[in-house]
């Protein structure tokens, strides 16, 4: 009960809601990084994914690459930059770099993996038919196949961010701020108020993204094909 | 950090014992939560194929557990279990049965029907069937959330290096070289966790060959 206590009175605790080190600011940061993270993978991995899908074209080689992509754990990810971001820029490169690029490499192989396996999935016989329909190649793949496949597009996306959004607390180790920064020093300080406060905004902010981009989901998803998927 | 070279030759030769202790470490912190973390999933798998209804809680669960980064559950577990072995594998436990979990209830959901009915017209009783139908049947599912489950598990290990010097296998180096400005240690600690995490993964590919023999055979004759 004490730790209960403890936390809900730092997160009631005006202080804790103002200034550079307050949770607006911490929570902004985090949500900043996760967001530049997402889109730069998204605009990389997005189109990648779906030419593959739709050309087969070294599919299995980009493919199998992104599934090994995903066994590299963040934490040695982050570190690993640092000697290298610090020769590009000796004060970003050392506290925001590393994990910003780890976390472009940790939400690219769900985007694309899922971008691909949505678009090789669709039916090869519809693919036909809109061919034989005179679409060309740029209209079969946005007209046909990415409304089809969106679901299984959205899924990759929705995995990507809610992973983002809760590895992204490592950085506060590596000298990123976010909302990391809270569990580093509750810890450090002693303070479990602050510590648990942390983990129930990181643990917030993911279920609030989950919740999102679900709700987005079912706005994107064509009615036509739920109703099938219903019927 | 500019004027150091990117690798200390002279420290990491100076080192390989205390290196070596740490890759002792850290395949003892992931080998334990692998095992307990299996023993446990296997049974959470057989209640839920036995019972349905119970899955989709399972998964559920799951899911909101992906919410909680490691990082924040292991600083967590400090103010209750304080610096034990505990507060390393509870964690790391628990993420093994996310991945373990719907891999073994997929495995057993694989089995055909007509092999069951096969093997009962055999006179096969419930207890042969499983072992001797079921479970290899399964093995290859099973084995893939082996393989998913150890690779995750040895890269969550270095994050418990923030638990303090007696954790984190070889992440205690990437750490500690992060906080001393010293490139060799990250390089040497980065490397070989994705080292061990790739050699892992290969012996668990190996592991599956050896089990299944007839899936290779299979493979080969079409």
């Amino acid at each position: 009960m004490d730790l209960i206590a403890a936390t809900a009175q730092w997160l009631a605790d005006p202080l804790n809601w103002q200034g550079p080190n307050g949770i607006p600011s911490r929570l902004m940061e985090h949500v900043a990084l996760s967001g530049v993270s997402l889109l730069v993978a998204a605009l990389i991995a997005l189109p990648l994914g779906l030419w593959i899908g739709h050309t087969g074209r070294f599919s299995w080689w980009i493919v199998s690459t992104a599934n090994a992509w995903r066994a590299l754990p963040s934490f040695a990810v982050i570190g690993l930059l640092v000697p290298f971001t610090t020769v590009i820029d000796p004060d970003l490169g050392f506290t925001l770099y590393p994990t910003l690029v780890a976390m472009i490499v940790l939400a690219g192989p769900p985007i694309l993996v899922n971008a691909y396996q949505g678009i090789a999935g669709v039916d090869g016989e519809l693919v036909e038919a809109a061919r034989a329909m005179g679409m060309k190649e740029s209209q079969i793949l946005f007209g046909v196949e990415i409304p089809i496949a969106l679901p299984v597009l959205a899924t990759g996306l929705r995995l990507a961010a809610v992973q983002v959004i809760a590895t992204a607390t490592l950085g506060a180790t590596f000298g990123f701020g976010g909302l990391g920064r809270f569990i580093i020093l509750g810890d450090a300080n002693r303070d479990n108020g602050e510590l648990f406060g942390g983990v129930v905004l990181v643990a917030m902010l993911a279920l609030a993204t989950l919740g999102a981009f679900l709700l987005l989901e079912r706005r994107l998803v064509s009615t036509g094909l739920t109703r099938r998927a219903a019927g | 950090m500019n004027h150091e070279p990117l690798v200390r030759w002279d420290w990491l030769f100076a080192h390989l014992g205390p290196i070596a202790d740490r890759v002792g470490q850290h395949l003892y912190l992931a080998a334990i939560a692998v095992g307990v973390g299996f023993a446990i999933s296997f049974a959470l798998a057989a209640i839920s194929i036995r019972r349905r209804k119970l899955y989709p809680a399972v998964t559920v669960l799951a899911t909101a557990e992906y919410t909680i980064p490691s990082f924040a559950l292991f600083a967590a577990l400090v103010t209750i279990t304080g610096l034990s072995i505990l507060t390393a594998e509870i964690p790391l436990v628990l993420y093994t049965i996310i991945l373990f979990v719907p891999n073994i209830v997929a495995g057993f959901d694989s089995v055909p029907w007509d092999v069951l009915d096969a093997a009962d017209g055999m006179g096969f009783t419930r207890g042969q069937r499983w072992w001797r139908v079921e479970l290899p049947l399964a093995v290859p599912l099973v084995v893939a959330g082996l393989r998913l489950a150890s690779v995750s598990t040895i890269g969550l290990v270095t994050v418990s290096a923030i638990l303090g010097q007696g954790f984190g296998g070889l992440g205690y180096y990437i750490l500690d070289g992060y906080q001393r400005h010293f490139t060799t240690e990250i390089l040497v600690g980065g490397l070989l966790s994705i080292a061990l995490a790739v050699v892992a993964d290969m012996a668990f590919v190996l592991l599956q060959r050896l089990l299944t023999p007839w899936a290779a055979r299979r493979a080969e004759v079409r």
